[in-house]
Parts: C-alpha cells; sequence; structure tokens
C-alpha cells in the first residue's frame, strides 16, 4: 500500500527536497556539465587560448588506437574482476554457510579484506608478486618462470585483477552468504529427500534462489571494477608497463592531471558517463525480465 | 507401499538426550501418528526415518531394509513440511515433477503422473502458478501432491496442517486421511494436536520427553492410558487427577482431599494399604448427583448441548467437569464419579495400576 502525503504548503516538499538536491547539483550537475563543455573545447597547457573544436575530441580519441586497447583493458579488467570476485565469494559463503567447526571466525576473517584500503592492499600484492620482494614473485623465479609484472604487460594485468578481485570478494561473500541463509533450511531438505544430489541442490534450487543476490552483486561489481578501483591501479602498476593495466578512468586521469589535455580528457570522461548510462539501463532491463520468481 | 521398523533409535545433541530408545513397528498401510507436546522428541523422530538426523543408536528399516546409513534420497519416503517447503522459483508443475525428473522419466510419464495427482487433490487448473500466487491450502494441496506423484514407500508428515485457519485444518485432515487410505501408503505424522491425532491416526505414538509413552489405537489410548501423563494429555478436557492411598486390602482408593472412598469395581489392586495412588477421571464421565465431590462452581463454559465447569473441592483442588445442558451457574454443584470410569495410577511412578495385578 502506497500512503500519499499531502502537503498544505506548495515550496515545503521542495525545501524538503533541497538538501539532496543541491549537493547533486553542485558535486554532480554541475562538474557533469562543465565535463561536456569541455569536451567540446581544446585548451592549450597553459590555459591561456580556448577553441571551440566541436567533436574533433571525439574524432581524435577514437582514432587513437591506444584508447581503443585502454577500452579493451576495461573490459577485460571488469570482467575477470567480477567473474573472479564473484565466483570466489560464492564458493566461501557456501563453505561457510555449513556447520563447521570456528565458523563465525573464519566469516568475521573474511569481511576483513573489505576494510583496507586500496593503497594498502596493492602493498600487500606488491609483498606477493614483485619479482625480488614478493614472497609468491620470488618463488615463481625460483622455479624458472619468468616472472615481472613491471616488464611483461600481461602479468601486470593478472596482478591488477588478482588485487582487485580480492578486495571485491569480502563484499560478496557477505551479499551471498545473507543470501544463503534466507533460503528456507526445509526447502534444501525437500529437494534432498526429493532425490536431488548436493551439486544438483545447488544448481536447481540454491543458484535460482540466489539470483536476485547474483544480480544486484553484478550491477555492483560491474560499475565499481569499470569506474572505482582507479587506487589500486595507481599504487600497484600506475598503468604500466606501457599502458597494459590502463582502464578508461585512469587515462582519463592522466591525459586530464598529467599530460594537462583538458580536452581530450572531457571528452572521455563523457564517454564514461554515457557508458555508465548504458550499463545501468541494459542491466535494469535485463532484471525486469529475468530475476523475478 | 511397505512397512516401517524403528529399532532402539536413541538421538543426543551433544550432552542432552533427546530421544531414548524408541522402538515401533509398522503395518503395511498402516497410518501412525506422533503426538506430543513440543520438545517431545517427535519432530526429530520423524527427521531420523526420512534421514535428514542421524540416530544416535539404533536402527531404521524401511520395508525389510535397513536404511539407517543412507541419504533421504535413496530411502523413497516423501515428507510433507509444515510450511510446505515449495521451491518458490518454480511453477506447481515443475515443484510436483522436480523429484521425477531427477529419477529421470520420460517427459510424457512426468506429465501424466503430475496431472495425476493434481486432479485428485483438486489442483489441475493451478499448475502454471508459483507457489506465492497461492493459498495456504492450496500450498498444502501442492506439497501433498509433490509427496504422492512420487509413489514412495512412506509418506512423512511434519505438522503439516499448523499454519492453516481452524476451518481449513478439519478439512484438509479429512482429507489427507481420505487419500491416505485410497492410496494405502504407510504414513507417520507428527502432530502436537490431540484432536488431529485421534481422528487421524490408525495408532497414536505418545510422546513423552524423549520416551514413547504408549503405542496404541486412539480408543485404547483415551480408555485405558498407561500412565498420568497420557491421561491428562489425550483427552480434552484434561482428565482429573486425585491423589488418593488404598485402602480396604486393595478394594478401594480413599481420595485425599475430602477422604471419598471409592471401591474398585474390576477387582483390586496391589500393594500394602496406605500406597499412593493417583485416580483418574474424565470431565465427561462426573454426573450430578449427590454422595460424591462438592464442588464450588468458578466458571461455566456452555458449548451448546453440554458445558464445561470449572471448579474447585474445598481444598482448592481444581476439577473440570463436562455436563449435558447448559443450565449450570456459579455456586455449589455435587457430582458423583461413577465407579467404571475410574483410572488408577501408580501415586510415584504415574504408571496405570490394572486390577488383579
Amino acid at each position: 500500500m502506497r500512503r500519499k502525503v499531502i502537503f498544505g504548503n506548495k515550496l515545503l516538499p521542495y525545501l524538503l527536497l533541497a538538501p539532496q538536491l543541491i549537493v547533486t547539483a553542485i558535486f554532480f550537475f554541475w562538474p557533469a556539465a562543465e565535463a561536456i563543455r569541455y569536451s567540446f573545447l581544446r585548451q592549450d597547457a597553459f590555459g591561456i587560448s580556448v577553441m571551440f573544436v566541436g567533436l574533433e575530441n571525439f574524432q581524435d580519441l577514437f582514432a587513437d588506437e591506444r584508447y581503443l586497447q585502454v577500452v579493451w583493458n576495461t573490459i577485460w579488467f571488469s570482467f575477470w574482476v567480477t567473474v573472479l570476485s564473484m565466483g570466489v565469494a560464492l564458493l566461501l559463503a557456501v563453505l561457510a554457510d555449513r556447520h563447521i567447526r570456528g565458523r563465525d571466525t573464519y566469516r568475521t576473517l573474511l569481511i576483513w579484506p573489505y576494510a583496507i584500503a586500496p593503497a594498502i592492499a596493492a602493498v600487500l600484492y606488491i609483498f606477493l608478486f614483485h619479482p625480488s620482494l614478493g614472497l609468491l614473485g620470488r618463488a615463481l623465479n625460483g622455479f624458472g618462470v619468468p616472472w615481472d609484472y613491471r616488464l611483461n604487460g600481461d602479468q601486470a594485468m593478472l596482478v591488477v585483477i588478482l588485487a582487485a578481485a580480492w578486495k571485491q570478494v569480502s563484499y560478496n561473500f557477505l551479499f551471498f552468504l545473507a543470501g544463503l541463509q534466507s533460503i528456507p533450511k526445509s526447502v534444501l531438505e525437500a529437494a534432498a529427500i526429493d532425490g536431488a544430489s548436493p551439486s544438483r541442490r545447488f544448481w536447481t534450487v540454491i543458484f535460482p534462489l540466489l539470483s536476485p543476490t547474483t544480480f544486484f552483486l553484478l550491477v555492483i561489481n560491474i560499475t565499481s571494477a569499470v569506474f572505482d578501483t582507479f587506487g589500486i591501479i595507481d599504487a600497484l602498476t600506475g598503468g604500466g608497463p606501457g599502458n597494459a593495466t590502463q582502464t578508461m578512468i585512469y587515462r582519463a586521469y592522466v591525459d586530464g592531471r598529467v599530460n594537462l589535455d583538458l580536452g581530450s580528457s572531457a571528452a572521455q570522461s563523457v564517454v564514461l558517463m554515457i557508458a555508465v548510462m548504458a550499463l545501468t539501463l541494459v542491466q535494469f532491463r535485463f532484471i525486469e525480465r529475468r530475476v523475478h520468481y | 507401499m511397505a512397512t516401517l521398523n524403528i529399532q532402539g533409535v536413541t538421538k543426543a545433541f551433544g550432552p542432552t538426550h533427546v530421544l531414548h530408545g524408541i522402538n515401533l513397528d509398522v503395518a503395511d498401510g498402516e497410518m501412525i501418528v506422533i503426538v506430543g507436546a513440543s520438545g517431545c522428541g517427535k519432530s526429530t523422530l520423524l527427521r531420523i526415518v526420512a534421514g535428514l538426523e542421524t540416530a544416535s543408536t539404533g536402527n531404521v528399516v524401511i520395508a525389510g531394509r535397513n536404511v539407517t546409513a543412507l541419504e533421504p534420497a535413496e530411502r523413497d519416503v516423501a515428507m510433507v513440511f509444515q510450511n510446505y517447503a515449495l521451491y518458490p522459483h518454480m511453477s506447481v508443475f515443475d515443484n510436483m515433477a522436480y523429484g521425477l525428473k531427477i529419477r529421470g522419466l520420460p517427459k510424457d510419464q512426468i506429465a501424466k503422473r503430475v496431472q495425476e495427482a493434481a486432479n485428485l487433490l483438486g489442483i489441475g487448473a493451478l499448475l502454471e502458478r508459483r507457489p506465492r500466487q497461492l493459498s495456504g491450502g492450496q500450498r498444502q494441496r501442492v506439497a501433498m501432491g509433490r509427496a504422492i506423484v512420487r509413489e514412495p514407500k512412506l509418506f512423512l508428515f511434519d505438522e503439516p496442517l499448523s499454519n492453516l485457519d481452524a476451518k481449513l485444518r478439519v478439512q484438509m485432515r479429512a482429507e489427507i486421511r481420505r487419500l491416505q487410505k485410497r492410496l494405502g501408503v504407510t504414513s507417520l505424522f507428527v502432530t502436537h494436536d490431540q484432536v488431529e491425532a485421534m481422528t487421524l491416526g490408525d495408532r497414536l505414538v505418545v510422546m513423552h520427553a524423549g520416551h514413547a509413552a504408549q503405542i496404541a489405537t486412539p480408543m485404547e489410548i483415551w480408555a485405558r492410558p498407561a500412565d498420568t501423563y497420557v491421561a491428562s494429555f489425550i483427552g480434552s478436557p484434561a482428565m482429573n487427577l486425585f491423589p488418593a492411598t488404598l485402602e480396604e486390602g486393595g478394594h478401594a482408593a480413599r481420595l485425599d482431599t475430602n477422604g471419598l472412598v471409592l471401591p474398585f469395581h474390576d477387582g483390586p489392586r496391589p500393594g500394602p494399604a496406605g500406597r499412593k495412588l493417583t485416580i483418574g477421571v474424565r470431565p465427561e464421565h462426573l454426573t450430578p448427583g449427590q454422595g460424591g465431590l462438592e464442588l464450588q462452581v468458578e466458571l461455566v463454559e456452555p458449548l451448546g448441548g453440554e458445558s464445561v465447569i470449572h471448579a474447585r473441592l474445598e481444598d482448592g483442588t481444581e476439577v473440570t467437569a463436562k455436563l449435558p445442558g447448559s443450565s449450570y451457574s456459579d455456586g455449589r454443584l455435587d457430582v458423583i464419579i461413577p465407579l467404571h470410569t475410574l483410572h488408577v495410577f501408580d501415586g510415584e511412578t504415574g504408571k496405570r495400576l490394572e486390577a488383579g495385578g
């Protein structure tokens, strides 16, 4: 049931909404509008002369093979971070949902990584994978595997994917565990009596019943992998070697803040804005059809 | 269809003993109702038969095969849960077909069996619906249907009616009994409701604190309860129990409350004079008349053709009487205890004392 609130004063509802609207306007609409404006302009590095160039910034961007490489990096990176973090989280949640000794300790420990700052997580991964300092890095080299993520682009991508996924696992784990615990035990017992093996129970009962959680996490994970992994990449590889681990966000930052090419950086921001809108739209179209039961 | 034998089953959760050695032999096609207050171990016993819990010691034998060590899937039983436990993401058809699909039955046979079961239960028109679109009674029927289509050796019911409203409960109760008789499937039915137990079961198991206090037909349990617990648990309102002592060489009991001497009509009870007894009288057996108990009526509950009267003796002992008619009022009321309705129990152990023993 929806209750309707009737305000006597026409102004009052706007007044009550004002704080949120002002925050959104100042911190979102205004900068977004600025980004759109800048994306049609070209400035010299010192900001002395400004020139209207139409869509030239966008044309340059998509003519740049390195930018297309960055787009591909972003897709590849986000795909694997999402798959890995959700897959591992689901596995851990299923294990933690059982009656095992020390279950509460296990759960608490699994939640810790989420509380770690991206830069610290990056340092942890440096201590693991650095070819001469890192535990695993040294072991790999010791076994004769030429390992140096600072020189090898594929290895660098692997390390940032692992670090970003690792950080996201805790969050996903929490939601999956809550999702699992909300499945009535008797439903699983009914399936067991119906003759379903544990793996069949998982795929025909548990997994479908988890789908609202899974979908929610999919949206959150893709969004965070695409738009919210700047810190970990910056601290681990700085986008390198070459631009092997540069994502769209990272490139926008480098072009704007380091190379002082504000026009191109703004155009990239606009591309990202369109991307996030498209992503959200697709995802919510999908949810309407698929995940209800 | 099969027999079921429960042999010396015990269950302990850590230091807590829930079941203390249950023995039960169920004949083919028999409906056994396990009844008891909450926490008596009745659900645990059912779950051990289903394979959802493992027995600490003892065996479960279904159709002559020892299934104690087997998984629920290998026991060929079907269970109806208190909260129905339907698969919320599947249609009614898929809910009922799930077990058959797992067994790899051909599609046309699955459809046929589901359709038959659905028609039998009057849910043939609901097969495309999801559980959340159904009422409580319909869900209950789907849960029954899911059990029926499997054609299992054993039906297990875990308080399946307790989530329904009173009227529907009575209706479903009759329906379950009719269905069980028609299909002839051996069944175990767990409930805390003694009316459900009396009406449904071929035999009852009255459970008390992890023991089977009595296993017998409903009428046998009502007429000759094995101990004071069964006596007060089965029958509504509950049986009146009075402390008494053995007198006259075992031929009579003297009520401690008012000294009334009640001779045994069927023969003497063993034991020395002064042995502690508990005398039981069902409320419906008390009849108005002089020379018995002098009651001080506190509350009259008219039920139409009869009335339940809550009263006290002079010393404060509570007495319940169920008398015909409705013309009762607060104040004094004399009732007599017909001697052939007496139940005699040991005052210390609470066990029934038979005549001539």
